[in-house]
């Protein structure tokens, strides 16, 4: 089966318990519909477990980029463990760090500041799209 | 979160449809309800098999919340040989109240707001059926 060029997955986080984790998936549905529309694709992460061989394959089909809230980084081990490796994995507390005045606490309903961060995120996530649609364009001439 | 709680409420992780966000929404109104009875966990930590995870929900009543027939929540109990007591699926919930149009992943819209309600409200029925 021939690779797709032209899409890169996302696959964040569920992160329910933390900012971070809600973080990861706003900052992941910007890209999906904001930043890079006609680029990216996702699945649902507990799909790898729940799922059958068509959602595991998800990584093997496309280039995949993770979006963790936290450095337990579950969506990348899983990504990892049960699909494919990632081209790259992205981890929401380490952008917050170089935010130290902005205190993450909400779990829905993202402050401005929350969103600040979310948005950075979701810019970090499109570079790394560019990024890996190059290295693929390069690859295939 | 005190780590006594009696129930664990876990909704799917709602990354593709507005009836996942509406399952994350309604656990965490549930949890806002009823903070000393119920709490979440991060669905993924079933998915990468986390130790300190699947002891907390083979230990504690478990109640999933679904948006889609996947049911990833419920499924990963499961697989994590967690004590699932109930599962809510929205659709279920939906397909009673078929005005509603909840729309949106990064925000619900109105309809979203008010099933993720009924959701909640069944969830806490349930939770009241088995916490005294």
């Amino acid at each position: 089966m021939a690779l797709p060029t032209t899409e890169v997955g996302i696959i964040s986080c569920s992160g329910e318990e933390i900012p971070e984790g809600t973080i990861a998936l706003v900052a992941t549905r910007l890209v999906l519909e904001k930043l890079r529309p006609d680029r990216t694709v996702t699945i649902c992460l507990p799909l790898f477990l729940a799922g059958d061989r068509n959602e595991r394959d998800f990584a093997k089909v496309f280039p995949t980029i993770t979006v963790d809230g936290c450095d337990k980084r579950c969506a990348q081990v899983a990504t990892s463990n049960l699909s494919g490796r990632p081209a790259y994995s992205i981890v929401v507390s380490d952008i917050a760090k170089k935010y130290p005045t902005i205190k993450l606490k909400s779990l829905d309903n993202l402050t401005e500041d929350e969103m600040k961060i979310a948005r950075a995120v979701a810019e970090e996530i499109a570079a790394k799209v560019d990024a890996t649609l190059k290295r693929r364009s390069a690859k295939t001439g | 979160m005190s780590g006594d709680e009696k129930v664990v409420v876990i909704p799917c992780s709602g990354i593709g449809k507005a009836l996942g966000k509406v399952s994350r929404i309604a656990a965490y109104k549930v949890i806002e309800e009823k903070p000393k009875t119920a709490r979440t966990l991060c669905l993924a930590l079933l998915t990468v098999g986390d130790e300190e995870a699947g002891k907390l929900i083979s230990s504690t009543p478990c109640i999933a919340i679904d948006g889609c027939p996947n049911q990833c929540s419920a499924k990963n109990i499961l697989a994590s040989k967690g004590k699932l007591l109930a599962e809510v699926m929205v659709t279920d919930v939906l397909r009673n109240n078929r005005g509603l149009k909840p729309q949106g992943v990064i925000e619900l819209n109105e309809d979203g707001l008010r099933l993720a309600d009924l959701v909640a409200k069944e969830v806490v029925d349930r939770i009241n059926g088995v916490v005294k």
